[in-house]
């Protein structure tokens, strides 16, 4: 800490769309977060300031924001990580619509989710017996693709394809179908290999990895979304599907 | 992009592939050899494999081009898809029909 500056220059993203960045002095603090600089702007300085959090510990996601310029979990990045000589510029994750200050409206994010049919599509019922899948099988190691996906919405926000095409589902989304397409229990793949084999799924993406090189937990949506556009490729060439 | 256009768009580029090696190494022959324009024309004209080589290099070009141009179009510009789609088409046809254009003064005779 003693070679530390003692205060820390933030610049914080105020109002909506049409925002601007203002200027906040934060003490700096040993194993400080980007969170804990947010945190301390609104219990010390300025009450109106709006941002979301809720677990601080990295598993809830909800605390995404754009910080120097990349989208980061705010409560696991710690501002020595981060900060370029003591100066922090926090924004509202980028691609999606801006509420206020450091909030994001998340609906579209989210019903991607619902068009890429990222729910279980269950193939029995509660009265068949509990279907035994071996953890070492193929199909079961795929299906870890979104397993500790926490839905932050940083991979969204750093991908350049949705900020070209909006209609496009994003790496979350078609990582999340990556695994139920895996997913022997599942009896939705044929509606779900359709969604994301249409205009603004899986063949909109153009491999850039930010995705993967962003993701706080370390998954790879890109390497998921290749397996969906050889399994939608397949699927379309066997009739399964039609485009 | 849907699954379709991803297919033929692939599998013109893996047709391509071997064609634009075999396109170098013929430039490479023709100029090492000293070939000239004559040369040349003497064994296209009239050969069915000349005609079949380009002819099949002009449609995969025609069609990976046109899906490449169509995703530039949706991607960077307002237009609407099916109107990327209207003009990837024109575009395709434009080409098209300058390859085998070019195609047919090689091997026609």
């Amino acid at each position: 800490m003693s070679e530390q500056l003692a205060e820390l220059s933030v610049s914080l993203w105020r109002g909506g769309e049409d925002g601007r960045y203002r200027a906040y002095r934060v003490p700096r603090r040993e194993s400080q977060t980007v969170l804990d600089v947010v945190t301390f702007v609104q219990r010390h300085l300025d009450p109106t300031l709006s941002y979301r959090f809720a677990c601080r510990v990295g598993v809830c996601g909800s605390c995404a924001m754009t910080v120097n310029g990349k989208p980061r979990w705010t409560c696991r990045t710690h501002v020595a990580k981060v900060a370029r000589r003591g100066r922090l510029q926090i924004g509202p994750l980028e691609n999606l619509p801006v509420i206020k200050d450091l909030t994001t409206d998340l609906e579209i994010f989210f019903a991607k989710w619902q068009r890429a049919k990222g729910a279980f599509a269950p193939s029995q019922t509660r009265h068949d017996p509990i279907a035994l899948v071996r953890p070492d099988s193929p199909l079961r190691i795929a299906a870890d693709a979104a397993i500790e996906c926490i839905n932050c919405g940083v991979c969204y926000a750093g991908c350049d394809t949705v900020r070209w095409n909006s209609e496009y589902l994003g790496p979350a989304a078609l990582t999340r179908a990556w695994t139920l397409v895996n997913d022997e229990r599942d009896a939705g793949n044929t509606v779900r290999l359709q969604a994301v084999a249409a205009a603004g799924g899986c063949h909109a993406c153009h491999s850039h990895q930010s995705c993967q090189e962003l993701c706080p937990q370390a998954l790879n949506p890109t390497a998921a979304i290749a397996g969906l556009k050889r399994r939608t490729a397949a699927a379309y060439l066997s009739g399964e599907i039609m485009p | 992009m849907n699954v379709r256009l991803y297919i033929w768009q692939r599998a013109t580029a893996a047709l391509m592939a071997p064609l634009v090696l075999g396109h170098i190494v013929l430039i490479f022959y023709a100029t090492r050899q000293g070939l000239t324009a004559a040369d040349i024309l003497s064994r296209t004209r009239g050969s069915i494999v000349w005609a079949a080589y380009y002819g099949l290099f002009v449609a995969a070009v025609s069609i990976h081009a046109g899906i490449g141009v169509r995703n530039i179009l949706v991607e960077w510009s307002p237009l609407t898809d099916r109107r990327a789609g209207q003009l990837a088409v024109a575009f395709g046809i434009v080409l098209a029909a300058l390859g085998l254009r070019a195609v047919a003064a090689a091997v026609l005779s």
